[in-house]
């Protein structure tokens, strides 16, 4: 038995509407109890602010295509390197930093759950031997499922409850955690070199159209009752006058859960674009905003956008064509044989460039023009917008009114003219901060039932103590004290363990995976249809026998059971 | 016992649908495996005990032994070098990755003598490609660049590309068109609707030409180019981009020859002119079973697909510099782990010199050219017969390797984490 007692903590802890009281923290064998012994070790935590482990709910870390990033980059690996020390391996990298170089940064930022943002489920296997070696946060992956061959014919049969079991078997398969859709429909027409505008454009060959793939998987994910909703990267990333395509998107969904949303939009800062070209490209997060505010069962995260080089990677693979005609950098694409695709190419995002002026304040705007911070939650599509050790940076743009203002004075001088961002006067507190990076983001996951984003007892051990007592802080004039507080915490407790403490990484780790298996009756049971397993001999080139992710690829795990309605 | 769906552990194509009669220990028959993998599966003489050079004498030791001395071995040099990797699975790649770590040694593998130069192409200007599956369903047009499947990898033909069906393909052997483009007519030209031959040496000007021709500029095109008339380079051309998806695989007769990594850079930014009026990919045949999961795993352990140098702490990689071939030459390395290749058969003379004046421990089934030049040799169990494990297809789809019959070989993997753990515990870890 292990106990740790964490004393004179300053907490939030939003999940239970805990906000700034001091108090303190039993843990025992890696989950929060009630009490502890006398023989607990203790950590004076000096009120400090003492909030659940973040959970980071969009990023990429771990994969075929996020490897290839740093595969294709050694220019970027050479940009942040560690040597082993103690505990903690050698890294590389800094927007596509090594598996340990992922783990370690984040679990001194306090981070401890990780979402992999996109696994195709044919190389789901390479996602999860790197989960292995991302020892400091638990993970789980979101499986993509936008340009899934079996699931397009059933949408175009209307049967509903096949797409639920494609889904249900696949998860299975792969060890998945919740669906992902990229671009729905566009992935598919990308293997053709095309793709699709908006949602009403059928895809080729299958001529369903992203608008009934979006409705129908959204239904199918309810029928499994998978803890996480339908999380969404809309089609048309990143180009001029997006926003309507978005609103189109948004409008498709109806509430269909109570406890938590039914469409989760990833990066909709990329979605948020007026004009008709890139001549008047502006901001379009008020429309957008309004609208979520005005929807429960919509959540959106920020993918903000930062200045500086980083990589972008996604699914999205003509989206990354795109922008390839526009950087004439180098670029990669990678399709997937009856599922899916993706792209990689490296970017720079520059102040004095007005497109990515704008794109910053669109990020910013969203969480600020989005009243509950339930429904907006800070990421930065990481790589995509920019590496996740900018959160801090992003924190204190969110809490000072000064900040933005003096960043907002070095950014291309047309800026103000596209973006409301000068006259938002909204300054987030530090309860709101911390349900954008772990209470809301636990919630959206529908993680916070089995222990996770909160410290009530019986939730998981994963603590993070920040070096900072928020009654001597003023967020909005002292936002370099708040950077650097967010920067690295005093202690990461992951598990009931300290693992980061000031910086350095204390301990080896080990996470586990969480991934669902949603239970179907005897008749929904795709390893036994007869057509599914025809297709998949013909047109797959692995064996049905060899395809799902074996036992050998989850350390500790914690297999998720659900009740499907079919 | 016949076992069904196992996976073939010789060339990148890993074919997964293999099925192995098992008999008394023995693999007795193997079914739908080219001739290549049928002899890897039934392969005999296996090396039964580790071996230690005694004089002139081989001695047989037990594996703890040998497991020690390779242990001491690596602590006690200045440079150790940790090569091979491309022919065992990704578990065990990883255990090695951390040995180099810990004892600030250079990791490698064979890619730094095989498709180097196409990762260095691929780290300059990026790789339009696609999984094996894509091409099988939709390519209409498949181009062999200085590659010669039917002798490499003789299944890639029958599974994906010429005589495989599509989903998208009426009549997949009429409707896909194959162009093999190399200096002499191989018997995968003999297949070809088009034959392009090309002087050798002068795939460059080659790839430059279709560029040239693809963004509308035949008239500066000579009457020939490196023996390739204008008409059949205009004919290409037009075959590409009149293809719905064309697919490019090239071999090491575009890596390996003059130019180098510079005709790889060419023929993927003639991809990615292609892609601006058709769908287009293009890829490398890789050839070990598991030289790209050894890219795979370097990569998310550190940084760098091959070619690691520890000795600084931090991961450094510079070709050219840090690869097994340069330590070798310059005389640097002090010492040799070897995994899953066999270097002796591959280096160039200089670099085998010196391999044979350093202590070198092999961790192979069977004795091989290198061999010769052990002081240890432990023979394991082979990935995709009597051990499990990670492999990484040519496309990058992951693979786990069955096991089809049981031995009383440890797999690669148990044997470096003998070592690594005598090496921490001698290291205070």
């Amino acid at each position: 038995m292990s106990e740790l007692l964490v004393k004179n903590a300053c907490v939030i802890d939003p999940l239970r509407g805990i906000n700034a009281e001091t108090m303190d923290i039993a843990i025992r064998d890696g989950r929060i109890v009630e009490e502890v012994s006398g023989a607990a070790e203790v950590i004076d935590a000096r009120g400090m602010l003492t909030m659940p482990g973040g959970v980071d709910s969009h990023t990429h870390i771990c994969g075929t295509k996020v490897n290839f990033g740093r595969y294709m980059s050694p220019e970027d690996m050479r940009a942040g390197r560690t040597p082993r020390r103690g505990p903690m391996h050698a890294t590389s990298g800094y927007s596509v930093p090594t598996t340990y170089g992922n783990s370690y940064r984040y679990s001194v930022m306090g981070y401890t759950t990780l979402l992999e943002g996109a696994m195709a489920p044919l190389e789901a296997r390479h996602t999860h031997e790197e989960f292995i070696y991302t020892p400091l946060q638990d993970t789980m992956a979101n499986t993509l499922f936008d340009g899934n061959w079996a699931i397009m014919e059933a949408i175009r049969d209307g049967d509903t409850k096949r797409v639920a079991a494609i889904i249900a078997w696949t998860l299975r398969a792969v060890k998945g955690f919740g669906v992902k859709l990229t671009n729905p429909g566009g992935t598919e027409a990308w293997q053709w070199g095309k793709n699709v505008s908006c949602i009403r454009d059928p895809v080729p060959y299958f001529e369903v159209t992203p608008a009934e793939i979006i409705r129908s998987i959204v239904e199918a994910n309810e029928l499994l009752h998978l803890p996480h909703s339908v999380h969404l990267h809309c089609n048309n990333l990143g180009t001029p006058g997006n926003y309507t395509c978005t609103l189109g998107s948004f409008g498709l969904i109806p509430d269909l859960n109570p406890k938590r949303q039914t469409l989760y939009a990833t990066h909709v800062q990329y979605h948020a674009y007026g004009g008709s070209g890139w001549k008047d490209f502006c901001s379009k997060s008020e429309p957008i905003a309004n609208f979520v505010n005005m929807r429960p069962q919509i959540v959106i995260d920020m993918g903000q956008v930062m200045f500086g080089r980083t990589t972008t990677m996604t699914a999205d693979g003509p989206m990354e064509f795109n922008l390839y005609r526009l950087h004439h950098d180098k670029w990669s694409n990678h399709d997937v044989e009856l599922e899916t695709g993706s792209g990689i190419i490296p970017v720079v995002y520059r102040r004095k460039n007005l497109v990515n002026s704008i794109m910053w304040a669109i990020g910013l705007e969203l969480a600020l023009l989005t009243k509950s911070p339930w429904q907006c939650l800070l990421t930065t599509d990481n790589p995509n917008g920019a590496p996740f050790v900018k959160y801090p940076e992003i924190i204190a743009l969110l809490m000072s009114k000064r900040y933005r203002d003096a960043e907002f004075a070095t950014v291309h001088p047309d800026t103000g003219s596209r973006v409301p961002l000068p006259a938002i006067e909204r300054e987030l507190d530090w309860y709101e901060i911390a349900v954008m990076t772990r209470a809301g983001q636990a919630k959206a996951l529908g993680i916070q039932e089995i222990g996770k984003g909160h410290l009530g007892p019986g939730a998981y051990a994963d603590v993070a103590v920040y070096p900072i007592r928020i009654d001597d802080v003023d967020p909005s004039v002292d936002y370099q004290k708040v950077i650097e507080a967010f920067g690295q915490t005093e202690y990461t407790i992951k598990r009931g363990r300290v693992v980061a403490r000031r910086g350095e990484c204390v301990v080896d780790g080990s996470n586990a995976t969480f991934w669902v298996k949603p239970r179907v009756s005897e008749a929904y049971d795709m390893g036994k249809d007869p057509d599914f397993i025809e297709k998949f001999d013909r047109y797959y080139t692995v064996r049905m026998r060899n395809y799902p992710v074996q036992e050998e690829y989850l350390n500790r795990n914690r297999c998720i059971e659900t009740e499907a309605e079919i | 016992m016949i076992v069904k769906d196992a996976v073939c552990p010789f060339c990148g194509c890993l074919c997964d649908d293999i099925e192995v009669e098992v008999e008394g220990g023995r693999v007795v028959a193997v079914t739908n495996a080219c001739e290549l993998g049928t002899t890897k599966f039934m392969g005999e003489k296996r090396m039964k005990n580790p071996i230690l050079r005694d004089g002139n004498q081989w001695k047989e030791i037990t594996c703890d032994e040998a497991v020690r001395y390779a242990a001491d071995m690596l602590l006690d040099a200045e440079r150790p070098l940790l090569y091979g990797w491309s022919g065992t699975h990704g578990e065990a790649q990883c255990v090695g990755v951390h040995m180099a770590e810990l004892v600030r040694g250079v990791i490698d593998n064979t890619s730094s003598v095989c498709h180097g130069p196409s990762i260095l192409a691929i780290q300059e200007v990026g790789h339009p490609g696609c999984t094996l599956g894509v091409v099988k369903n939709r390519a209409d047009l498949v181009i062999y660049w200085g590659s010669n499947p039917i002798d490499a990898h003789p299944r890639h033909l029958s599974r994906y590309t010429r005589y495989a069906e599509g989903f998208f393909l009426e009549n997949a052997f009429r409707d896909r068109k194959v162009i093999v483009v190399d200096v002499r007519r191989t018997e995968t030209a003999e297949i070809a609707d088009e034959f392009v031959q090309i002087k050798p040496g002068g795939d460059y000007a080659v790839l430059s030409a279709l560029r040239a021709i693809v963004q509308g500029k035949t008239e500066t095109i000579p009457r020939t180019v490196a023996g390739v008339t204008r008409e059949q380079l205009v004919r290409v051309a037009n075959l590409c981009k009149s293809a719905k998806f064309g697919a490019v695989y090239f071999g090491l007769g575009l890596t390996m020859t003059r130019g180098k990594y510079k005709n790889i850079r060419n023929a993927i930014e003639l991809v990615s002119e292609l892609s601006r009026h058709t769908k287009f990919t293009i890829s490398a045949m890789r050839g070990h079973y598991n030289v790209y999961g050894s890219n795979e795993v370097n990569t998310w352990m550190t940084g760098y697909p091959f070619g690691i140098d520890f000795s600084r702490g931090i991961a450094f990689y510079n070709p050219g510099e840090t690869t097994a071939v340069d330590i070798l030459a310059r005389k640097e390395c002090d010492a040799a782990l070897i995994v899953g290749s066999d270097p002796a058969a591959h280096f160039p003379r200089r670099c085998l010199e010196h391999l044979s004046e350093i202590p070198v421990v092999q961790l192979d089934p069977y004795p091989n050219a290198t061999t010769a030049f052990c002081n240890v040799q432990i023979p394991v169990a082979v990935t995709g017969i009597d051990a499990e494990g990670t492999a990484y297809r040519m496309d990058g789809v992951p693979i786990r390797t069955r096991k089809v019959l049981s031995s009383d070989y440890l797999s690669d993997r148990e044997v470096l984490l003998q070592m690594y753990t005598l090496m921490q515990e001698a290291k205070g870890q």
